[in-house]
């Protein structure tokens, strides 16, 4: 393993954070902070509880899958696509670096910046409601897989992108709605019944379920199938990758 | 002496049917300035992009101090430093950041000395803290060779390096090139320059059509194929060239005031002599008389029309 190039990509990419940190992590923050005054607050005030969690909390895990997704999807995308876009590409592909070794080093960094994102924001919803984390552990593995897995998704939507436009085209498209419809502000249990049927073909309600559970231990489904769906998400991503490496697609003509 | 980099037999065909490259066989000795010449569209960047990893290979093999591109690739690619032709930069980035990790990337160690030794060689030393957004193109092209020169390669391979460069800076590159020469660095030079490869390169190929149609010692090249033209300017104008002076196979100018005389300077018989001699009966007197090497650029010209 070449780790100095993997720490030289990680490091540069993390650079690029601390450059852009209003664009990086403030400006999530603000983002999530307006959906508590507005879901919390405002809506809050006429849905009391759910399951027995006052529904303030019982936005948090939602609200932080919600940033945890777009970001790492926007910050894989952005980080490979970008020298793509400068042709500064060339310097990855003449180096004695293997494709394994690149992808750990991008998505390493931009699942980092999530991770940080996510528990900055974990950290702001404290302040305004109340929180229980009831499993740290299963929260902390889901909130890592979620970030890696996404991370691979942005990685590959940045490598197919020929254009800005398709590089936000997937994040607003597909990923914003799936997010919104995963059940970050609703429990699917609140749905009519053919409702909640189409809702568990959004893979994201597995993970805001798995997630919320590890909070609250309330879920929509089951926590292994929660598992199980990352998994065979962060499986296909990483197939993926191999085949866009084995083949050179839009990398090497 | 042993080829640094050695191919066999190369080809590569594109996705939608070109054929770059057709059944390349090249070798490259260590220490040597290699200049590859050849008209756009000819091969040039899709060899030096297989040879770096930049571009999928096809049919045939190299090797690079005796590993395979392909089986090898970490091995090779330590060796062999890059400078693209475009200027592709990181434009928010310093200097100093963006040739350190450059070495990173390489998985060379943090070396700062070198960092600084390579910078102040390129005279970036004083922009060493500067956006690269914010240099000039000459500036910009010197960064880029500092980062291919950060992880310490034994081949440079220059795409177009002074392209779009005033002659200053480029002359200041050329030196810069002679002192990576002088320390032991094999560098392959592509140029449309054709002075630039004729006073810097050792040895010189000539790739057109996908196919290297010439190989040779630059001045064994400028020996074999190259001509002296004698330019005579004339008192009177010509209106055409006189019976008597047919034989030398002169041309006159459009202007009628210059009498021009091919020759080969190396032949035991230049026919000069004859010349004058002839020039001195027929009457035809003349105010001024220079004569010029034919360039490169000639020969290049000359070798590329005759392969279309």
């Amino acid at each position: 393993m070449n780790w100095r190039a993997i720490t030289a990509i990680y490091t540069f990419e993390m650079a690029r954070t601390r450059r852009t940190l209003a664009q990086s992590i403030v400006a999530p923050v603000i983002s999530t902070a307006l959906y508590f005054v507005v879901f919390g607050s405002a809506i809050g005030s006429r849905i009391t509880e759910i399951e027995g969690v006052s529904y303030g909390s019982f936005i948090v895990p939602g609200l932080i899958m919600l940033s945890v997704l777009t970001q790492s999807i926007a910050n894989a995308s952005f980080g490979i696509y970008f020298p793509k876009f400068t042709g500064t590409i060339y310097e990855l592909l003449s180096a004695p670096i293997s494709f394994f070794e690149i992808v750990l080093g991008y998505v390493g960094a931009a699942a980092t910046k999530s991770i940080i994102l996510g528990s900055i924001i974990l950290a702001t919803a404290g302040l305004i409601v109340p929180l229980q984390i009831a499993h740290p552990f299963w929260m902390a593995l889901f909130l890592v897989l979620t970030a890696v897995t996404f991370s691979l998704f942005g990685f590959i939507i940045g490598i197919w992108a020929d254009g800005f436009e398709k590089l936000q085209i997937v994040p607003l498209l597909i990923i914003t709605p799936l997010a919104f419809l995963g059940g970050s502000f609703y429990s699917i249990s609140m749905l009519p019944p053919f409702w909640q049927k189409i809702s568990f073909l959004n893979p994201v309600v597995y993970l805001i379920s798995g997630f919320r559970w590890s909070f609250y231990e309330i879920a929509d489904v089951s926590l292994g199938l929660s598992l199980g769906m990352i998994c065979v998400f962060l499986a296909i991503c990483m197939g993926i990758i191999w085949w866009i490496f084995k083949t050179g697609y839009q990398l090497k003509s | 002496m042993s080829p640094i980099i050695s191919i066999a037999n190369l080809s590569k065909t594109y996705e939608g049917g070109l054929q770059a490259l057709k059944g390349i066989n090249l070798d490259i000795a260590e220490g040597e300035i290699f200049g590859l010449l050849g008209p756009n569209g000819a091969g040039k960047t899709t060899l030096i992009g297989i040879i770096c990893g930049i571009i999928n290979p096809g049919a045939g093999s190299i090797t690079v101090n005796g590993h395979d591109i392909v089986r090898d690739y970490r091995a090779t690619r330590s060796l062999i430093g890059l400078v693209p032709q475009e200027l592709t930069t990181d434009a928010f980035e310093s200097v100093w950041n963006t040739v350190s990790f450059s070495r990173g990337l390489f998985g060379k160690s943090r070396n700062p000395a070198h960092i600084e030794k390579v910078l102040k060689e390129l005279s970036l030393w004083d922009k060493k803290d500067e956006k690269l957004m914010n240099l000039s193109g000459g500036m910009k092209r010197r960064v880029l060779i500092a980062k291919a020169l950060s992880h310490e390669p034994r081949i440079l391979f220059l795409d177009e390096p002074t392209a779009g460069v005033d002659v200053e800076l480029r002359k200041d590159m050329w030196q810069v090139v002679r002192e990576l020469r002088a320390s032991g660095v094999t560098i392959i030079l592509t140029t449309h320059y054709i002075e630039e490869a004729e006073e810097m390169a050792d040895r010189i190929g000539v790739i057109s059509n996908g196919e290297i149609i010439l190989v040779e010692e630059t001045g064994e090249l400028m020996r074999k194929l190259g001509t002296k033209r004698l330019k005579l300017e004339l008192q009177d104008k010509l209106r055409k060239i006189p019976a008597a002076l047919r034989p030398h196979k002169l041309e006159l100018t459009s202007d009628g005031a210059q009498l021009i005389y091919t020759y080969d300077r190396h032949a035991q018989r230049t026919g000069i002599t004859a010349l004058l001699n002839d020039l001195g009966k027929a009457g035809i007197k003349f105010r001024d008389i220079n004569t010029t090497q034919s360039s490169l650029e000639d020969i290049f010209v000359n070798l590329v029309k005759r392969t279309k």
